[in-house]
């Protein structure tokens, strides 16, 4: 049974109204060049709901104030908010406790705080940390970055020229010396979905934990990280159709309570003298300084809107929409997809011959298009095809197989035009 | 097409893109550099045959878009035969054209000859590096300036 299959056996209902959910995204009646907009750059960021949008100016006009200290009404309010947010995120990838899920500013800060305060205590000489050749720039530099300095080893697993980990290679890549391995969930420039539950059993039999950058999963696929027994999670709120700003960190509550903390500041202690310092229990321990409050009650709200729709319906809905996509673009001559993986998100990634993606994207543009041309911050994905960049078009919940059609007649102009 | 969109690729331009001049490796160069936009990934190689002042052959190698290839293209075309200081002026009156600081310096368009179909890149603020990538390349080989170019 491949991923759409397993997800529609949980989907409950097959009614899906696209036009009712885009009558809650006021951005989708913009015009850019006279043209509707047509916004196929989700990879990049999601648009926002109504709700979202109206919960951050609800925020600042009626709650306003510094959460965790305050004795007056507003303060407790703000908290409350703030709060009932964390366990909404708990919920919705099904962690254990409300302790295990740490507010950062995106999935970027979440991998450098598990890189820098795991890897300082857990990180030796000769030692090794594992990644894939699919990861975003944000999972690669900060293994560099604690590598470096502790002198440990950063080693990758390969990919095949369908864009998927070379499994075989991952199971010789794994040593006694090997300590941690990061892969991404789904692949932000090739959309990928790894086989992560195969990757975290493997690592686990030889005692190694594991961090998921689910980035381009939490939005795309429900994720359960009992279920997929990850030992950290980490993703951006704005890609989830929440504020930018905010990103979520998922930790094992074992682990992070042996972890020392990430930044040190307010909010994070619960004593402190110039001789010694005692610091706050889980999860405040990792959030020093006044947080982004509008941003955690606002993606409180994301998620709460993500799960009305139900997350199982919009996978299948993008899933629906990356088939036909990928069926009409296969039409066009001298196109070519990067990424032909079996089990993909809606990220559809390709190359035209004799038109650069940076051409492809300007005229795009003025049919109302949205796409994203570039390396998408994953070089070394580029350098595995010799390519320099892609275009790329990402789909979300509100984008139908209509607004695809315009897209593929765009890039038939652009053939015409550059012959 | 467009009209804003047809300033930016004029016929000269995906003319030039489509068959790029002087694009070759050079064996017997005096000086070149290598130029790079993190931002797109795109790459030039620019190299110059310099004696006794004068460009006596400019060439190029790489990748970019069609506004990047065909400024490296029109680029060799204008300043082969030139001084290395007449090499220098074109490229400030080329910069000035497409970042819209023509106007503050009148006179200087009449200078410009073909290379006047870049002017509609200056509507396009985001394209304006792809535009100078390989003249910026070929400023530093000019002064064989060891370290390569980037556009950030």
């Amino acid at each position: 049974m491949n991923l759409k299959e397993e997800i529609s056996v949980i989907s409950n209902s097959t009614v899906y109204d696209v036009e009712e959910i885009r009558n809650d995204f006021p951005i989708l009646r913009t015009y850019v060049h006279d043209k509707p907009l047509v916004y196929l750059d989700n990879a990049a960021t999601t648009q926002k709901p109504i709700s979202v949008i109206q919960e951050a100016q609800k925020y600042y006009s009626t709650m306003n104030s510094n959460i965790h200290r305050g004795v007056h009404a507003l303060s407790g309010v703000a908290t409350e908010a703030y709060e009932t947010a964390r366990i909404k995120i708990k919920k919705f990838i099904n962690a254990l406790g409300k302790n295990e899920i740490i507010f950062t500013k995106g999935t970027t800060e979440s991998i450098n705080l598990v890189a820098q305060s795991y890897g300082r205590v857990n990180l030796q000489s000769g030692d090794e940390v594992i990644i894939s050749q699919m990861e975003h720039h944000s999972n690669i530099v900060p293994w560099q970055l604690i590598c470096n300095e502790r002198n440990a080893k950063l080693k990758v697993i390969p990919i095949n020229d369908e864009g998927e980990i070379i499994f075989e290679d991952f199971e010789k890549l794994i040593t006694d010396k090997t300590k941690f391995v990061s892969v991404v969930y789904a692949s932000n420039s090739l959309g990928t979905v790894n086989p992560v539950k195969k990757i975290i059993d493997l690592a686990h039999q030889n005692n190694i934990p594991v961090l998921l950058d689910a980035a381009q999963a939490v939005n795309h696929i429900p994720v359960d990280v009992q279920e997929i027994d990850c030992d950290f999670l980490a993703f951006s709120g704005h890609k989830l159709y929440g504020p930018t700003g905010i990103g979520i960190l998922y930790g094992k509550v074992n682990l992070l309570d042996s972890m020392p903390p990430y930044q040190g500041g307010g909010d994070m202690i619960s004593k402190v003298t110039f001789e010694k310092t005692t610091y706050n229990e889980l999860p405040h321990k990792f959030e020093a300084g006044t947080p982004n409050i509008a941003g955690a009650i606002g993606l409180g709200k994301a998620i709460e809107y993500v799960s009305k729709v139900g997350i199982e319906k919009i996978s299948i809905h993008e899933m629906n929409l990356l088939e036909y996509a990928t069926e009409a673009v296969n039409l066009i001559p001298g196109l070519k997809i990067i990424g032909t993986s079996r089990e993909k998100v809606g990220v559809l990634s390709f190359v035209l011959d004799n038109v650069h993606p940076h051409d492809i994207g300007t005229f795009l543009d003025f049919e109302g298009v949205a796409i994203r041309t570039g390396h998408h911050c994953t070089q070394p994905v580029m350098d595995h095809y010799n390519i320099p960049a892609t275009s790329r078009a990402s789909f979300a919940m509100y984008n139908t197989k209509e607004e695809i059609d315009v897209l593929v007649n765009g890039l038939k102009k652009i053939i015409e035009e550059f012959g | 097409m467009d009209q804003e969109l047809r300033e930016l690729y004029q016929e000269v331009i995906l003319d030039h893109n489509k068959s790029p001049r002087n694009y070759r490796k050079m064996e017997d160069f005096t000086q070149d550099c290598e130029g790079y936009n993190p931002l797109c990934g795109d790459t030039i190689h620019v190299y110059l045959k310099v004696n006794e002042g004068i460009v006596t052959d400019v060439s190029f190698q790489g990748s970019g878009c069609a506004i990047s290839k065909a400024s490296a293209s029109l680029m060799t075309s204008e300043i082969k035969g030139k001084t290395t200081e007449e090499a220098e002026e074109i490229f400030r009156n080329f910069q000035d054209l497409i970042t819209g600081n023509l106007g503050k310096n009148p006179g200087k368009d009449d200078k410009l000859g073909k290379l006047a179909v870049f002017s509609g890149v200056q509507e396009f603020p985001v394209r304006v590096k792809c535009a100078t990538l390989a003249w910026h390349t070929m400023n530093s080989a000019l002064h064989e300036n060891d370290r390569s170019v980037t556009t950030e």
